[in-house]
């Protein structure tokens, strides 16, 4: 008799890798990243609208005036050059920035990595919007935090919800919120909102984790100050490229007060001794032209378009009692059926009819969100827009009669 | 050695990862005993044109799923005259389809558990939900809901109480379109797999899912799952699982290799609730620890089973 053991090390993994395991919805994207699938999953930007020629020119003029550098290793903080640009970057949303206050990193991704293993302990609470950015449980959760959701509604995180959860004793060692157009809700949190948020968070003494990585990406609507802008001392803030040059060059930074970012620099360096010095080049190089703004106008002219073609295909094609966000910019949709819907068992037949859609669970670190899902417009045409949510209206027609018929 | 052999592998059905993961380890260990082997993935391919122009001798049928496991695939390649691995299409047809499994197998007397076949046809056009009732009383409490046409426990749930009933059925008609509602056995859960040409069947493995459900995630995180064979089981019963298992095998008219998966209950009576034509072949799959613990090597049981399609040629 042997006990057979597939994997050899499976006694050896550490604690934190418990919650990373095979899990049917990632099967089904493997087949909804197939060409002939209307893909309303992904928040892909759509990079095709990038003009070839800018890009190119670019990446030449780096190789040819800058290789030294671009082939290099660089400082652990990034370049100072690109730190400049990316303040300036900053300037553009009204956030006064220091750029020796900023660290670069591989996306903003790396930042959210980065400041789990600066500031989680396993068992410290984290406050989250609820829902959530899915990358950020999964950065986070690996440090083993105990979460605290925040609902959001229309004007983003509701913080008396955090003030009441502060009085019943909870102690969070940040709040991570993504304030513009968030992921996955696509809600904007209001002026009054982040006033009430910085007071009630200065006051409790519990740092701010701001992730703004659609702030750029706004079609309407008056601006709203970073959170950062209001109170730099206890906001730490992660911006990115990726939605507003292209997420290939992973190039994202960190905003902290000197003893967060000293720490975040030597955790960056242990991770990876310093980012891709060809990509920040390339990136500050991009952002140095004379182009970037009107390929951006360009962009956000695109997404606003497709935001209209699925808010107008979601007012023809889903069941009425169904309800979804209106985002004044970013990538996303967020969809509320109603409560006999289970988005996460309904993507196979989704997929099968060729349209997939990311179900609403992935955004809660616990069992919720059955009846929501996240529609994200930015890579697919309007004609696919239409055509997949169409798709998606007649699979939920179907599966009302089925709950009519079953539940007599 | 004559012709190229094509693996497939891949394909459009929600197990597409799994089967690529076993196509490409088939592939690997073929190769590894000097055939030309290569993968065709028929969603990314034009297999019909690669597989009449590329002088192949046979096809490794590594699909798994709808078209790969329920005679589509096997209807084109009897078309194309090329020989390949495993049942028939009319035995996939029916193996794959649960509906046409759980009758095939009862009319066979092969033990398994009492169930109840819901369309989603019947319940939509017919209007006929209120059956659900009559689907408890027959089948009893606990039950497990299965889509018909699915594998790897996909769309799978358990139901205690039959206000969850409902739900659970609409879960599995996500993913086809005919539920099947089974007797809940508790017990002790063992894989009996047989390979040709003489079916032997290989010794049991026994499954123990660390949460206790042996679900997608249980399937294909290493680790996440214990298994031991043979299985820790009196030889009487082992006995009794192998009968059973051979018994289905025959029912169902496969060939060259194919799984039981069967849960044996406190009285030691084995029942089969799933049989599988075409079983996984990835690093945390059954059949090969099935084979490793008989002392075959993934490469022997790989070529083994090509022989077999190779002598029909």
């Amino acid at each position: 008799m042997a006990e057979f053991s597939v994997d050899p090390y499976v006694q050896l993994y550490a604690r934190r890798t418990s919650g990373m395991s095979a899990s049917e919805v990632r099967a089904l994207f493997a087949v909804a990243s197939r060409p002939d699938v209307i893909s309303l999953a992904g928040g892909m930007p759509y990079v095709q609208a990038l003009p070839t020629q800018d890009v190119l020119d670019v990446v030449t003029q780096v190789l040819a005036d800058r290789s030294d550098q671009a082939l290099q290793y660089g400082d652990g903080r990034g370049m100072p050059s690109l730190r400049e640009r990316l303040a300036m970057l900053m300037h553009e949303e009204g956030t006064p920035a220091d750029p020796e206050d900023m660290i670069v990193t591989a996306g903003a991704q790396q930042a959210l990595d980065l400041v789990g293993k600066v500031l989680i302990d396993p068992g410290d609470e984290i406050a989250v919007e609820a829902p959530t950015y899915v990358g950020a449980l999964s950065a986070f959760g690996a440090y083993e935090p105990t979460f605290v959701q925040v609902e959001l509604d229309d004007d983003g995180m509701i913080v008396e919800q955090l003030e009441e959860v502060l009085l019943r004793g909870a102690r969070p060692k940040f709040v991570y919120t993504v304030p513009n157009f968030s992921n996955p809700a696509g809600v904007t949190m209001s002026r009054a909102r982040r006033e009430q948020l910085i007071a009630l968070c200065r006051e409790a003494h519990i740092p701010i984790v701001e992730d703004n990585p659609y702030g750029l990406l706004r079609f309407e609507g008056e601006e709203q100050p970073t959170l950062r802008s209001m109170d730099p001392q206890n906001v730490i803030y992660l911006g990115t490229v990726s939605k507003v040059f292209s997420p290939g060059v992973r190039v994202g930074w960190a905003m902290a007060e000197p003893g967060v970012l000293h720490r975040l620099v030597l955790a960056k360096e242990a991770a990876d001794l310093c980012g891709s010095s060809l990509s920040m080049l390339v990136t500050e190089c991009y952002l140095s032209g004379a182009n970037w703004r009107e390929n951006l106008r360009v962009l956000v002219d695109v997404y606003r378009s497709r935001r209209d073609a699925t808010i107008t295909a979601l007012e023809e094609r889903f069941p009425v009692d169904a309800i979804w966000t209106h985002p004044a910019g970013g990538f996303y949709v967020w969809v509320t059926l109603p409560p006999y819907f289970d988005s996460q068992a309904l993507l196979a037949a989704a997929v099968e009819r060729r349209v997939a859609y990311v179900p609403g669970t992935a955004f809660y670190p616990h069992t919720r969100g059955k009846d929501k899902m996240r529609l994200a417009f930015s890579y697919p045409t309007e004609h696919d827009i239409c055509e997949g949510v169409r798709r998606l209206g007649l699979l939920l027609a179907e599966e009302e009669e089925l709950y009519r018929s079953l539940s007599g | 050695m004559s012709g190229r052999i094509a693996v497939l592998a891949g394909g459009r059905s929600p197990e597409r990862e799994v089967s690529l993961r076993s196509g490409h380890r088939i592939m690997a260990a073929l190769r590894a005993r000097g055939y030309d082997a290569f993968v065709i993935d028929p969603s990314e391919s034009l297999m019909v044109e690669t597989l009449s122009t590329a002088s192949v001798s046979a096809c490794y049928v590594a699909l798994h799923g709808k078209d790969g496991e329920d005679g589509t695939v096997q209807r084109v390649l009897e078309l194309l005259g090329i020989p390949y691995t495993g049942a028939t299409p009319f035995a996939c047809q029916v193996t794959f389809d649960k509906v046409l499994a759980k009758e095939t197998l009862a009319a066979a007397r092969v033990s398994t558990p009492p169930w109840a076949s819901v369309q989603a046809a019947a319940i939509r056009d017919l209007a006929a939900g209120a059956i659900l009732r009559q689907v408890t009383e027959r089948v009893g409490l606990p039950a497990v809901v299965k889509p018909s046409r699915a594998g790897s426990a996909m769309g799978l749930s358990f139901v205690d109480r039959e206000a969850d009933l409902p739900q659970a059925v609409m879960n599995a008609l996500s993913f086809a379109d005919a539920a099947v509602v089974e007797r809940r056995i508790r017990g002790v859960e063992v894989a009996a797999a047989m390979v040709g040409p003489e079916v032997e069947t290989l010794p049991l493995v026994e499954i123990l899912p660390k949460s206790g459900v042996f679900d997608y995630a249980a399937r294909y995180t290493a680790g996440a799952t214990e298994y031991f064979a043979p299985a820790r089981i009196p030889p009487e019963v082992a006995g009794a699982c192998h009968r059973e298992a051979r018994r289905a095998f025959e029912a169902l008219g496969l060939r060259d290799v194919s799984r039981a998966d069967i849960l044996i209950d406190a009285d030691g009576t084995p029942w089969v609730v799933d049989v599988n034509a075409s079983p996984g072949m990835t690093d945390t799959s059954l059949l090969p620890m099935a084979a490793r613990s008989a002392g075959i090597d993934f490469a022997d049981l790989c070529e083994r089973i090509l022989r077999l399609a190779l002598d029909r040629a």
